[in-house]
Formats: C-alpha cells, structure tokens, sequence
C-alpha cells in the first residue's frame, strides 16, 4: 500500500483530568492552568477602556458590551433552552421605553432606574411572550420579530411615548467611569452567572426541555414554567442592556427596535461558539469594533462584513471558542490507521 | 385486590379526524397488579397511554385515577400524581450523561415531595440518588455506564433508563409502553425480574407488548385491542384461547363474518 492512510487522534492533555474538581488547589501550576483563561477574560475586559484610544472607542466598548448581553441571552435561549429567538430588538426598545418613563416622569437615578426597568421589563417581555412559550419550533422565533415591528407601528399611529421623536432628556451617568465600569461589571456578572446557572440542576432541566420535552412533561414538570423562567432571565439581559443604552444616548425612540439589535447578537454565537457563552461575548467584541472600523470603507462597509462573516461561518464553523478550548485541552497527533 | 381500583378508564373515545383510534374502550386496573395490553399493530395501544397519561386529549370518555377525574389535565400534572409512563420510541436526553438524566425527574416536584432526603428530596444529593435507581434498573455501578452519554447507549440500556425515569418519581402507576421490543433475547430475560421486581414493590403496571411468551409470564390480566376496540379481557389462559383474538393475530378466513366487509 503506498497511500498511508492516517488519522488525528485527539487526547486530553493530563493537566486537564488532574485539575478537574477540588484537586486544582494542589498545586500553582493546576491551578493557573484553570484559572488563567477567566483572568485573561476578566482582566481584559476590565482594562479594555483604560487602552482605548479616544471617548470615541470607549464608547465603542459600551455599545459592545450591550451587544455581549443580547449574544448572552441569545445563547442561552437558543442552545440551553431550545427557543431560537429573534427578540433582541423586543428587549432592548422595552428596556429602554421602561427606563425613559422611569426617570423622566419618576425623576429616578440611573443607577436605579436601570435595574428596576431590567425587573419590570423583563416581566412585560415575558408576558408578552408567555402565549407562544407552549409551543415548539419556530413560532418563538416569528413571535419575537414580530413584536418590535408592531410596537413600532403602535407607537406610531397613537403618537404615544413621544412619538415618532421619541423620549427625550433622559439623565445621564455623573461619573463617565461608572458609566462605563457599570456595564462591562453587569456582563461579567451574568457571564459567570449563567456559566453557573446552567451546570446546576435548573440548568439541567433547561436543557433536558431543550434535549427533549415530551420527557420533561413526563418527569412531572412543565416546560412552560421552565421556559418562562429562561425567558424571564434572557430579557432581563436584554433589558438591562436597552436601560443602559437610553441612559448613554439620553434617549430612547423607535431605533430601539432596530433589527440590529435582533441579528448581530446571532452573528456573534455563531463567531463565538454556539452554546458556550464565553463564546458569543468574545464574538460581540469581535464583531462590533470590526463594524466601526469598517466605516472608513463608506459604502462597502456591509459588504466587507458580510465577508468577513462569511469566511468565519466557511473556515470556522465551529466558533473561535470552540476551537480555543480544545486547543487548551486536547493535544493532537497523526496516528496510522 | 382492594374496592376501588387505582385506575377507572372509561368509555375512552378518540378520533383523528375521521379515524376511529380508541372506541369506547373501558378497563378497571387494580392496585398492584400487572395489567398486559396486546393487540396487532395501529390497534391504539399506544393512542391509550397517550390518553391515560393526557399526552394527548381524549374525545370522549372519562379517566379517573383513585377516583379522582383526571381526563383532560396536563401531562405533567397526572405524572405528579404518580400516573408515569415510558415512550415506546425512548426519549432520554441525549446531550446529557445518564445518571445526569435521572437528576431531572429528581428535580421535579413530585420527587421533592415524596423523596425525602434519601430519595434526592429537597436536600438530597441527586446525583447518588439517581446512580442508586440506576444501579437497581441494571447499570453496574462500578463500571462507567452510568456516566456514558445517553446517545452512546445501546437500546438495552435506554429502556431501563426510561423506567428509571418513571421509578425516580416514585409512581403509583407505571404505564410500560413496549419496554421489551427491540431487545435480544438475553436482555428480554434480564429485564423480567426487574418487572416482577417493580410489582413486589407495590407499584401497579400496565404493559404493552408484542412479546407474549414474556408478557404472560408476569401479566395478572390480559386486554386485547383490535382497530381501536377492546375484544376481550381476561387470564392470559383465557384470552389465548378466545377465538376473535386469534382472527386479529393472524387473520381469519372468513373476514367478511367479522367485519362486514368483503
């Protein structure tokens, strides 16, 4: 036989099965090895707006982060729960009309306005969506399009909630450092937050509705409370990040329901890695800077994106963070067959 | 046997569109007993399960669980009551280890409940909780199949891990929906002593089957269905010597005599 027929062999390096549970604290370099991708992630995130350039770029960083929270949500309900959704555009325009009525009419803080339209906008996201939330496949997805179209159009043919200007004269942050700090804090939050939500035994049953949910109906459980719940946190995400945009334009109008908002966050999982959550987070903070730097081009910006996006779905389908973590963990060689 | 028996069905009645699945069929199951349903294939075994245990809605007819109606509640309601059921086609979760699988019916309201702390209640370990139900359905404990992915498991294995399911939530009734089909012989011989096993702990069972030699030898009573219709209910002795069961089985030749038609 001259064709040498080979195939790669993929191993767990040892590190990762020793450092696996408690025995990580016996020793520095187990340690390190667990700990150093997070503190890479953690630290970077934080000192992001030290190095930016300009307030232009931080700025920049804030959008991302908004960004980070809607790929987080969408993440967590397309590949934990099963709900594919497209709400992204939903949660933020409802965050940010709840955070404008709060602090113009209310006279509230931001500091308090924004976790209390999170709250409350969660709960209106959620019962918004609570009637396709029994059924399987699509409608979720159809369902969560369609409500930022028709709150558009509600607001303006009644000319209610300003209108088609929109809400103006919402307060600003004080301090720019708790504007921007506030944020990348919340998104580190609900990312380790949900990495820890969804390896519990709730997480477990997110999945299991996601896995199978005929099986779930017949532990005694019913999906539509758990499906709730994953939604009810997903839109709380999403909120939390329209909040936090209405109070950093000082505005809040019909752009809140751009699909933008709905799409991007899509794109970003799939750049980041479908069901890793670190994944999407990384994809946001690829995606956007590309897009702005990307303005130079004019015209040919989108083009350029779609490109860029194209040769990541072609060459890594898989997700940039998929790949890292097994490059971290596996070691590769070619063996004979 | 006790008066009242655990489980009234009656008069079940149900339709897809104008298909006839389930005519008027009404049976009485006694607590602790093994009640065999056997008919030929698309005589609406499957469709009565789906019924009892509200996976779907019946037409007409009424189901009353310790006298109790429960026709029409929700699937998840019923199984909180201890009505369980297996899937012919095994539905466990495939992206999950199987002692993970078992740590969802554990969470459930219904193992909370009832478990204790022993049985991954409120403040038990659910993870030794369910390698326990698995190592008494048959995954050895000290090898890795407990920890294999449910999707790496063979046929054998998946059926156990669905009446492990049912057994986590500690049931009253487990309705068996073919949980020998598919199974070589060895398996099939491994898995009846883990049926008369369920029995001598008290809970009550209803098994659909095809494998009849397996199902007399641990069936109290025997119902046979044929086109959605109950022919006949009775020992295993009796209904195996019944004539209308044998033209269902293998076919009669004189088929206009008994159903009308040439």
């Amino acid at each position: 036989m001259d064709i040498e027929q080979r195939r790669r062999e993929r191993l767990d390096r040892g590190i990762k099965i020793r450092s696996d549970g408690l025995y990580a604290l016996m020793s520095w370099r187990e340690l390190s090895y667990l700990t150093l991708p997070r503190l890479v992630l953690i630290v970077g995130i934080l000192i992001a707006p030290l190095v930016m350039p300009s307030m232009y770029w931080q700025r920049v960083i804030s959008i991302v982060c908004i960004y980070a929270l809607l790929s987080l949500s969408f993440d967590l309900l397309a590949h934990f729960v099963g709900l594919v959704s497209l709400g992204g555009a939903f949660f933020i325009g409802v965050g940010g009309y709840t955070t404008a009525i709060l602090n113009t009419q209310l006279g509230l803080p931001p500091l308090l306005s924004i976790p209390l339209a999170t709250v409350i906008g969660a709960i209106i996201c959620t019962l918004f969506l609570l009637p396709c939330l029994p059924l399987r496949g699509v409608y979720f997805a159809i369902i969560t399009l369609m409500y930022p179209l028709l709150l558009i159009r509600v607001i303006e043919a009644l000319d209610i909630l300003g209108g088609t200007d929109g809400i103006v004269g919402i307060a600003s942050f004080d301090n720019r450092w708790v504007e921007q700090y506030f944020i990348i804090l919340m998104v580190l939050l609900f990312l380790f937050g949900i990495r820890r939500l969804v390896n519990l035994d709730i997480g477990l049953v997110f999945r299991a509705v996601k896995d199978n949910d005929q099986a779930v109906r017949a532990s005694g459980m019913s999906i539509t409370y758990y499906k709730t719940i994953a939604v009810f946190i997903a839109s709380a995400m999403g909120c939390l990040g329209g909040a936090y945009l209405a109070h950093l334009y000082m505005w809040a109008g019909l752009s809140s329901f751009a699909l933008d908002f709905s799409i991007l966050p899509i794109a970003a999982t799939v750049i980041g890695g479908a069901g890793t959550l670190v994944g999407p987070v990384l994809g946001a903070f690829i995606l956007v800077p590309i897009s702005e730097l990307l303005r130079a081009f004019g015209t040919l910006r989108i083009t350029f994106y779609a490109l860029i996006l194209l040769g990541f779905i072609v060459f890594r389908s898989e997700g940039i963070m998929v790949y890292g973590q097994r490059k971290y963990h596996q070691f590769e060689k070619w063996v004979k067959v | 046997m006790n008066d009242q028996p655990i489980l009234q069905v009656q008069d079940v009645t149900k339709t897809f569109g104008g298909i006839m699945a389930l005519n008027r069929v009404s049976f009485d199951l006694h607590e602790g007993e093994i009640l065999g349903i056997i008919g030929p294939n698309g005589s609406g075994k499957t469709t009565l399960v789906n019924c009892i245990t509200g996976f779907i809605n019946l037409t007409r007819g009424k189901v009353f669980f310790r006298g109790k109606n429960i026709t029409g509640k929700a699937a998840h309601k019923i199984a909180d009551m201890g009505v369980t059921r297996t899937f012919q086609i095994m539905r466990p979760y495939y992206s999950l280890p199987a002692y993970k699988n078992l740590v969802i019916p554990l969470f459930s309201p219904r193992a909370k409940r009832t478990g204790g702390w022993r049985g991954g209640g409120k403040l038990g370990d659910r993870n030794t909780v369910s390698i326990d139900i698995l190592e008494e359905m048959g995954f050895e404990r000290e090898s890795f199949v407990p920890y294999k992915m449910a999707s790496t498991l063979p046929t054998g294995y998946l059926k156990r891990l669905e009446l492990a399911r049912c057994l986590s939530l500690r049931p009253e009734i487990i309705l068996c929906d073919e949980v020998f089909s598919g199974l070589s012989m060895s398996e099939i011989a491994s898995m009846v002593p883990l049926i008369e096993r369920l029995q001598m702990e008290g809970i009550t069972l209803i098994m659909i089957e095809h494998r009849l030699r397996e199902l007399f030898r641990v069936a109290n009573r025997v119902m046979v269905l044929n086109f959605g219709e109950k022919l006949i209910e009775g020992t295993p002795v009796e209904v195996m010597a019944d004539e209308k069961v044998k033209e269902a089985y293998f076919g009669s030749e004189k088929v206009e005599e008994v159903t009308g038609y040439a």
